[in-house]
């Protein structure tokens, strides 16, 4: 039993690998038929239970900060509810525009759970549970997740409508936009891991956090994400409001299903990915000898983030794509590449003075925040003087 | 035939998959459906790469090819659609003339290839870890006996290509009209 | 377990089709797609030497390095081109671009 707790995975793939030897396989296909299941549980089990549990989270988050009560009818707490929209949308007419690409509208869906799905295979959830440790593990997260803008400008063109492709066209530009922050931003935590392994990342915060390290790097990258995933307040790409709800007004039933599902577990996926680059993953009191109880660190740290997304999706109001633009180009792109040289330089800065690691870095950052609010403040008051100027000159006073 | 490893399994799946993609790139009447068999394509590549032990090369491919020149591909057929496609035809009137120089061309690059040392051979195993493949490549590429030049003319040429795409691709300034007193 | 013949020959292949892409296609995106597929193929063959006959020295893989980055900049260069001539001329098929023949 203590073996169990102190490597409860080493555990497992011991006594399965046994069964299946002992059965006659070789032992490389018995480790094959265990990474498989694992592939198995972390879809087909946790991420489908991840999609019906979080929009019921959604619609009750919702519901108690706009005052309300959210659905408390079906099963207790309403938790049934997301099973109920299920059957509803499954059981809806599945309409294919005419004139439709058909191999492509009906693949688009398909390539937007499955890039979000891919993204899972290089979270370390414990200590000795990754899908796979890859040596280039932050290039993988970025790659994937360049797959499902493939698929949003599919679905915008297959469904042979004007109004679709415009709402794509709108939503790759802003995808395509906050890739480059984003990829700056997790410059960052390579640096300070020296290595792009999210296995090597987690494993160098043990004493101290990188969120610590790079405050900075750290909001740019909940930024980014915030927009690659479309979620509020950059959603532009779905809202009802903005040319008819974007791509995927011509898709009905589950296929629509699946863009919504997708979108809940993108956000959670990126929720898990600041929590293992930015907040040390499983680390934690005690996760060293236990492993599941680094899971449950896990657990929380991503609980902890995506509550953060969803109260700031239902605070925030939506903004507009020019504003989007601004946003990245003239500020967070600067930002972003300010701070990877100024880390750098802090980091090695602090290597050979011998200065304490923390405090170089966090002096830079704090220096790079203090000149952008300077900034910030001083073109503010600039645009109000302007703004005055001309409101006293429409009066004549 | 003797039985096949399973890497030699997915590389023969692959590379059937790769090249019957990059035919149907050049053979689809339809624009955006080569455009989509080019990401096929692109991906079959990338699988390749990683069979190559060239990890970072895999991923860096799926993250340019396929994240950015692929959807500018798709971007510039969307946006230069004419409605005569489909009436005239895909091919030039030479046509004729390509299809065997590219046979030709094929047969004469192997037998180039057949004589390279080492053309049947088997590859050796690495003698690093595959983990200090990435660390190496980023050193040779800042030390300044290794390729740092070339690292910083690409950035250059980097530079140079998006000014040039930006001011290329400017819608034309409108033009003001004198006001006639 | 997998001869360097193998890489050659599937590189060698993608090339040919791209070069008949490049030579037998009228639309001028066609044609820089079948250029894509050239430098493709190219760089399957760099990796490949790369990785059958010099492991130990980096040049390889940063050549291929370089042969993305001019990829990236020729087709967001070529792409923009093409964009620019069919706001002038309603058309891009190579063979009706022709005002500067004699």
């Amino acid at each position: 039993m203590d073996v169990f707790f102190r490597d409860p995975f080493g555990w497992v793939s011991r006594t399965w690998n046994d069964l299946l030897t002992g059965l006659g396989l070789s032992s490389e296909l018995a480790t094959l038929l265990l990474q498989l299941v694992g592939a198995v549980v972390l879809t087909g089990i946790v991420l489908t239970l991840s999609g019906v549990f979080l929009t019921w989270l959604d619609r009750k988050l919702s519901a108690r900060i706009q005052d309300r009560l959210g659905p408390n009818r079906v099963g207790p707490y309403g938790l049934l509810q997301s099973v109920a929209d299920a059957i509803k949308l499954v059981t809806k007419e599945d309409i294919t525009p005419d004139g439709a690409d058909k191999v492509v509208y009906n693949l688009a869906p398909l390539l937007a759970i499955m890039s979000v799905a891919g993204l899972w295979a290089v979270i370390p959830f414990a200590p000795q549970l990754i899908g796979t440790d890859l040596n280039v593990g932050l290039l993988y997260l970025i790659s994937i997740g360049s797959i499902g803008t493939l698929s949003i400008i599919m679905a915008g063109w297959a469904s042979n409508n004007k109004y679709a492709l415009l709402g794509a066209f709108r939503t790759v530009a802003q995808l395509v936009s906050y890739e480059v922050p984003m990829v700056l931003a997790l410059i960052i935590p390579t640096m300070l891991a020296g290595s792009m392994g999210m296995g090597d990342i987690v494993a160098r915060q043990r004493d101290v956090w990188f969120v610590v390290l790079a405050p900075l790097a750290a909001l740019i990258f909940f930024i980014s994400s915030l927009a690659e995933v479309g979620r509020t307040p950059f959603d532009l790409m779905e809202a009802e409001s903005e040319i008819v709800a974007g791509f995927n007004i011509e898709y009905s039933g589950m296929k629509f299903g699946m863009f919504y599902v997708a979108e809940f577990l993108h956000a959670f996926t990126i929720s898990a990915l600041t929590a293992t680059i930015f907040l040390g993953g499983w680390q934690g009191p005690g996760a060293a000898a236990f492993p599941l109880l680094g899971l449950v660190y896990f657990l929380i740290k991503t609980a902890f983030v995506y509550f953060l997304l969803t109260l700031i999706r239902f605070t925030l109001p939506r903004i507009r794509i020019d504003q989007m633009n601004d946003l990245n180009w003239k500020f967070l792109t600067p930002l972003a590449l300010a701070a990877v040289i100024l880390t750098a330089v802090a980091d090695k800065a602090a290597l050979e003075a011998g200065w304490s690691r923390t405090g170089a870095l966090l002096a830079a950052n704090g220096a790079i925040a203090l000149v952008t609010v300077l900034l910030l403040g001083r073109h503010a008051r600039s645009l109000r003087r302007r703004l005055e100027a001309r409101v006293a000159r429409a009066t004549g006073s | 035939m003797p039985a096949m490893t399973v890497v030699q399994i997915i590389f023969v799946v692959t590379a059937i998959i790769t090249f019957l993609a990059a035919i149907m790139v050049v053979a689809s009447p339809n624009l955006i459906h080569s455009a989509l068999w080019l990401v096929l394509t692109l991906g079959g590549v990338a699988v390749v790469f990683l069979l190559l032990e060239a990890a970072f090369l895999a991923v860096v491919q799926v993250a340019i090819y396929i994240g950015a020149i692929a959807i500018l591909v798709i971007f510039a057929v969307m946006l230069t659609r004419q409605v005569s496609t489909g009436l005239a035809s895909q091919v030039n009137r030479t046509w004729w003339l390509a299809a065997p120089a590219a046979v030709i061309l094929f047969a004469g690059l192997i037998l180039l290839f057949s004589q390279v040392a080492g053309f049947q051979g088997l590859a050796e195993p690495l003698v690093k870890e595959p983990g200090t493949l990435v660390v190496d490549l980023g050193r040779a590429l800042v030390d300044a006996q290794g390729y740092v030049l070339p690292f910083e003319v690409a950035s250059v040429l980097l530079l140079a290509a998006m000014i040039g795409a930006i001011v290329i691709a400017l819608p034309p300034a409108p033009v003001v009209e004198e006001k006639s007193t | 377990m997998i001869p360097l013949s193998w890489y050659l020959v599937l590189a060698a292949a993608i090339f040919c089709v791209g070069l008949y892409g490049a030579l037998a296609r009228r639309n001028a995106v066609a044609i820089l797609m079948g250029i894509e597929l050239m430098l493709n193929a190219v760089n399957i063959n760099l990796i490949a030497f790369w990785r059958y006959l010099n492991p130990g020295s980096m040049g390889g893989q940063v050549f291929a390095i370089i042969v993305f980055a001019v990829a990236a900049s020729e087709a967001a260069v070529g792409l923009a081109l093409i964009i620019s001539i069919y706001r002038r001329r309603s058309t891009v098929a190579a063979d009706e671009l022709n005002l500067l023949k004699w």
